[in-house]
């Protein structure tokens, strides 16, 4: 058995802030789903399924996902459910829906604001609660002790992990028409560690923002890209897997997860002529490129990616909306995507996207 | 395009309590995980992929413990996924995990929900006081019990039907040797001299805070077939959302219910509710949502479901029981509770219910909702292959 | 559109902490801690791993199923990899520059986090060898070890004896975040004009809905709300239930009545108290009318609570939709 459907990315809009302190969760959803919905060309009411992801503890209250509703119109009641986990798990949920047979087209959204509290330390509270927890390990320290198991096994030098950084600001200067004279890198060497070996230009900055996606099936994705003049970005490979997540029982330096998702995904199976990857921390970028067989001329993170802004629970969802992107516009033939979740790159998503029919 | 098979191979819960103080959380999933294996006649290596589902993370305090127990639950170097619908969370998972196996993905997938309250306690995790929300002034109860009045009033019921269902659903309980309340003295006398908590809602007539979990092992129509154990083959699954509040929102009956039932018994040939199921599990966290969902799931006319209540046609040794297991009002570990519902009917098709087994029930409802009754989830199971 | 939108700070904590319990594994483990010892379990396929688990993490088979699978490592170990944090936060469990790190305790195969007080960074080094310095007063917790040290260094202590001998079971988790929750848009109207005693709904469109208090958005659309429109202070109660309990701060006293009012001019009712007469004569299709508080600001508790305005009954036809 296998999934048969061909299934396209056929509407994407993202929108994302160092901080809204304006607009609420629903207010700074609502144009954005509305956006890919129009986009998409299909009337929200035959959507068939509705899926997000996005995390309680980020407004440090429960159910936060079940006002976002009121963002998306339920009504007639709508086939809808939620992860707690970035929305590129949705979209594996909306895409394994889709394969079902049940439905032909789903809208996938994820959302989060980083600025109402400290992310930092809310996700500190995914740490095994009994052992770890009571330390207070914040998540760019406990980022910093996979930095340092890369760089002792390859070899690599802070200088290597900066260079990401700087890569990434240029960019997103680039990829936003923004005229800036990034620093060099041997400036940003300069800077102090935050948790050492990592500096402020290897972390993810906080982020407020959001993201939708709208998928269709087969005959459908054509029709609704044919109308807007662009193709489909078709699905050709989706897969994720989990690791242990006890810090000092796995190899911090390698992504064995994402080795494997990308094997069952086909990452090697063509030529990768864009990848966004879901680093939040610039030595997490040569792990993956590792892990995923990237070329070193690989094209990773032409938006800039989560190292410029990193809404959280969306960057994953945002990263496959990107490579979409390049996809249904021709810039790109074949792009990959990436998503993590958990400390240390504990989980991870890997999307292949082409452009040709599937 | 139609979907792959799927059935219920495995099925495990754990002794629910108040305190499950012998276990840590990994211990609480493990024990149900481990007997729906067993029950499955598998090991951990045979399993393809894990869901879990669970209702907010503010009840143990530990973000997404999915993470932490993935290896837990045998995920290491698996896909998993976590799901969280509110309420309805434990209906929800089981359908994202059948719909691992129906899309053709997999073949064996592992579900487990769970809560383990007694890290907090409910009513604090469940109305965490937030800034600019307008609060639930009288917790959960006080959210539903005006909603109660409602249905009294617009159907005529009598006063006393909310507590004829709290004593029938806790004798049920008596029957199951994994429930969290056993009051084998229950009566209506007792129910009645409860104290009124929310009147119309007294404290028998609500649901217990526990520590459970629940597991299911779901597989393809290959494996099932080759299942030594009878399995219970998904007929049908549905789920359905609407906005909290909107105006003229029906919430005594709302239409995202009677939606998901439609959905659920096109499915699954369902006609007559009453007549073609052989019991069914409904989540029923205040007594008086036993009357109210009969007439949502089509049990009953509108106005009519406390009549079947009335009758007996719901108890155990009536036409259509109807939470046999005792239900959420004798074990409520609220992750779980909806798959407890789905799991039960699903145990019960395989003939493998124990002392609350429903005698030759073929065909059974699993039933969860969640949120101010908004969010929906089915399933129909039954002996026989759809 | 409101320039400045409120803010509240919000901390999320459960008083007094979580109470968890740990279960045979974890417990032991604690226990040890607790005792001055590090003690790890023996996997399956024979690697020692510390903290101990009760599960194999790469098969998920049982793990410490018997006392003889139980060692004690240790108590020397080897930094496996570290991170050095010049400026700790509040929560961190050292006040001064220190090191989180890995450390494979000897006869381990694998890491505990823990942190490293060394001092100075260049005192840091993967493979360096380090001591645990044993709190003299330990409780069956991480943090019974206040930090460990170089090796050699003379800061290590010899674990004092414990002041308990029954076994650990149980462990406090205290988890205090905060926040500085912003309203958003419409909330922050609504609030605003409580502070000018007006209850202020959005209107979905011309001829629409009225939606008070406002969301921002018409949710069964998913499309903004924008028209203002005040509406009550009068309405009707659609339903009721007595609240025996003393759940809400806001209430006058036990019992009270929690209701749903439809507000003249409103589409969907809202939550309120009603008092100022007795709750037995509470009933649906009651008019009451919104009792502002002394002091009105933008905050919800501008409205105490509402009470009878002494209007006849609504017809029940009048707001059956409503329920």
């Amino acid at each position: 058995m296998a999934p048969t459907r061909d299934v396209a990315v056929v509407s994407y809009a993202s929108w994302t802030s160092p901080a809204e302190l304006q607009r609420n969760e629903v207010e700074m959803l609502m144009p954005v789903v509305a956006e890919a919905v129009a986009d998409s060309g299909l009337p929200r009411e035959e959507i068939g399924f509705t899926v997000s992801g996005s995390c309680d503890y980020l407004i440090g209250a429960p159910f936060s996902f079940v006002s976002a509703l009121d963002a998306v119109g339920a009504w007639p009641p709508i086939r809808e459910s939620h992860v707690e986990m970035d929305a590129a798990w949705a979209l594996y949920e909306a895409w394994i829906q889709i394969q079902k047979g049940s439905v032909d087209s789903a809208l996938v959204y994820g959302f989060g604001k980083a600025s109402p509290g400290d992310p930092s330390e809310i996700f500190t509270l995914q740490l095994d609660p009994y052992t770890v927890g009571p330390l207070w390990p914040d998540t760019i320290s406990v980022a910093a002790l996979q930095a340092r198991a890369w760089m002792d096994r390859t070899g690599g030098t802070e200088h290597d992990l900066v260079e990401v950084g700087a890569r990434s600001l240029r960019n997103w200067a680039w990829a936003n028409g923004v005229d800036l004279e990034p620093d060099a890198v041997d400036e940003l060497l300069a800077q102090p560690t935050i948790a050492s070996p990592l500096r402020p230009g290897d972390v993810a900055p906080d982020t407020d923002g959001c993201a939708a996606i709208v998928l269709a099936a087969g005959d459908l994705a054509k029709e609704l890209a044919a109308k807007r003049e662009l193709r489909p970005a078709w699905i050709t490979g989706i897969d994720h897997r989990i690791e242990p997540q006890a810090l000092g029982f796995r190899d911090l330096s390698v992504s064995t997860s994402t080795a494997l998702a990308a094997l069952t995904a086909g990452v090697g199976d063509g030529p990768v002529d864009v990848a966004e990857l879901h680093t939040q921390f610039s030595h997490e970028e040569l792990i993956l490129r590792e892990a995923l067989g990237l070329e070193d001329g690989a094209n990773v993170n032409p938006s800039g990616g989560p190292l410029q802004a990193n809404p959280p629970m969306a960057a994953g969802l945002i990263r496959i909306g990107e490579a979409a992107a390049r996809v249904m516009d021709g810039e790109a033939g074949r792009a990959i995507a990436h998503a993590s979740s958990g400390p240390c790159l504990q989980q991870n998503l890997v999307c292949v996207l082409e452009g040709e029919d599937a | 395009m139609s979907a792959e098979r799927v059935a219920v191979v495995g099925v495990g819960q754990t002794e629910h309590r108040a305190v499950r103080a012998d276990v840590s959380m990994v211990g609480l999933v493990r024990e149900a995980a481990k007997r729906a294996l067993a029950d499955a006649e598998m090991t951990w290596t045979d399993i393809d992929a894990v869901v879990i589902g669970k209702a907010p993370d503010m009840f143990e305090g530990v973000v997404m413990p999915e993470l932490f127990l993935a290896d837990a639950l045998g995920a290491a170097g698996k896909p998993m996924l976590r799901v969280h619908t509110a309420g309805s969370v434990g209906g929800s998972t089981a359908i994202v995990a059948a719909g691992l196996v129906q899309s053709g993905v997999h073949e064996r997938v592992l579900t487990v929900a769970f809560e383990k309250q007694s890290e907090s306690d409910a009513m604090w995790a469940l109305t965490v006081p937030t800034p600019f929300q307008a609060p639930l002034v009288a917790g959960a109860g006080g959210y539903f019990a005006p909603l109660i009045r409602a249905y009294m009033q617009r159907a005529g019921a009598p006063a006393d039907i909310g507590m004829m269902v709290a004593v029938k659903d806790r004798l049920n309980a008596i029957r199951n040797p994994y429930a969290h309340l056993k009051l084998p003295d229950i009566d209506m006398q007792m129910v009645e001299e409860s104290p009124m908590l929310w009147e119309p809602l007294r404290y028998l007539e609500t649901c217990p805070s526990s520590d459970g979990a629940c597991a299911m092992v779901l597989a393809s129509e290959r494996v099932a077939d080759a299942a030594s154990r009878p399995p219970a083959w998904v007929q049908g699954t549905a789920w359905r959302s609407e906005p909290t509040l909107f105006a003229r929102r029906d919430q005594v009956n709302p239409q995202a219910g009677l939606d998901c039932a439609a959905d659920v018994y096109r499915q699954a040939g369902i006609t007559n509710p009453r007549e073609d199921f052989d019991c069914a599990e409904v989540y029923v966290p205040f007594s008086w949502y036993e009357p109210m969902w009969l007439e949502n799931l089509g049990f009953a006319a509108p106005g009519e479901g406390w009549k079947l209540t009335q009758s007996g046609a719901t108890a155990f040794d009536g036409d259509i029981p109807w939470n046999p297991s005792g239900g959420v009002l004798s074990s409520n570990p609220i992750g779980a509770s909806g798959m407890l519902r789905f799991a039960e009917a699903a145990n019960q098709v395989r003939g493998a219910a124990g002392e609350h087994q429903v005698e030759g029930a073929r065909r059974a409802l699993g039933h969860a909702y969640g949120g101010g009754s908004q969010f929906f989830a089915m399933w129909v199971v039954g002996a026989d292959k759809p | 559109m409101a320039d400045e939108v409120l803010v509240e700070h919000h901390i999320l904590e459960y008083p007094g902490g979580y109470t968890r319990t740990v279960g045979p594994v974890i417990g032991r483990y604690l226990t040890g801690l607790r005792d001055g010892r590090l003690i790890a379990v023996r996997l399956g396929d024979g690697r020692v791993m510390i903290p101990p688990a009760e599960y194999d993490p790469v098969t998920g088979e049982d793990a410490g199923a018997s006392d003889a699978d139980f060692l004690e490592v240790g108590p020397g170990g080897t930094v496996t990899t570290w991170t050095w944090i010049s400026e700790p936060r509040p929560k961190h469990p050292l006040d001064h520059p220190f090191a989180f790190a890995l450390i494979q305790p000897d006869g381990a195969d694998t890491a505990i986090v823990h942190v490293v007080d060394a001092g100075t960074e260049n005192a840091m080094h993967t493979g360096m060898r380090v001591v645990p310095k044993w709190r003299d007063e330990r409780v069956g917790d991480t943090l019974d070890i206040e930090a460990w040290v170089p090796e050699g260094t003379g800061g290590a202590s010899a674990a004092k004896p414990a002041t308990s001998t029954e076994p650990v079971t149980t462990m406090s988790s205290p988890v205090k975040l905060e926040y500085d929750i912003g309203a958003g848009v419409a909330a922050t109207r609504f609030l605003l004009g409580l502070a000018q005693r007006r209850i202020l709904g959005q209107r979905t469109g011309p001829g629409g809905d009225v939606y008070v208090p406002p969301r921002g958005s018409d949710p069964k659309t998913g499309t903004p709300t924008v028209d203002e429109v005040e509406v009550g202070p009068r309405g009707v109660v659609t339903t009721f239930c007595v609240v025996n309990l003393p759940f809400s701060p806001l209430a006058p006293e036990v019992p009270y009545v929690c209701a749903q009012i439809l507000l003249d001019g409103a589409d969907i009712a809202l939550f309120g108290l009603v008092a100022d007469m007795p709750a037995a004569d509470v009933r649906q299709g009651l008019r009451v009318e919104a009792v502002w508080a002394d002091e009105v600001g933008p905050t919800l508790e501008s409205i105490k609570w509402y009470r009878p305005t002494g209007e006849p009954d609504a017809e029940y036809d009048s707001y059956k939709e409503y329920l």
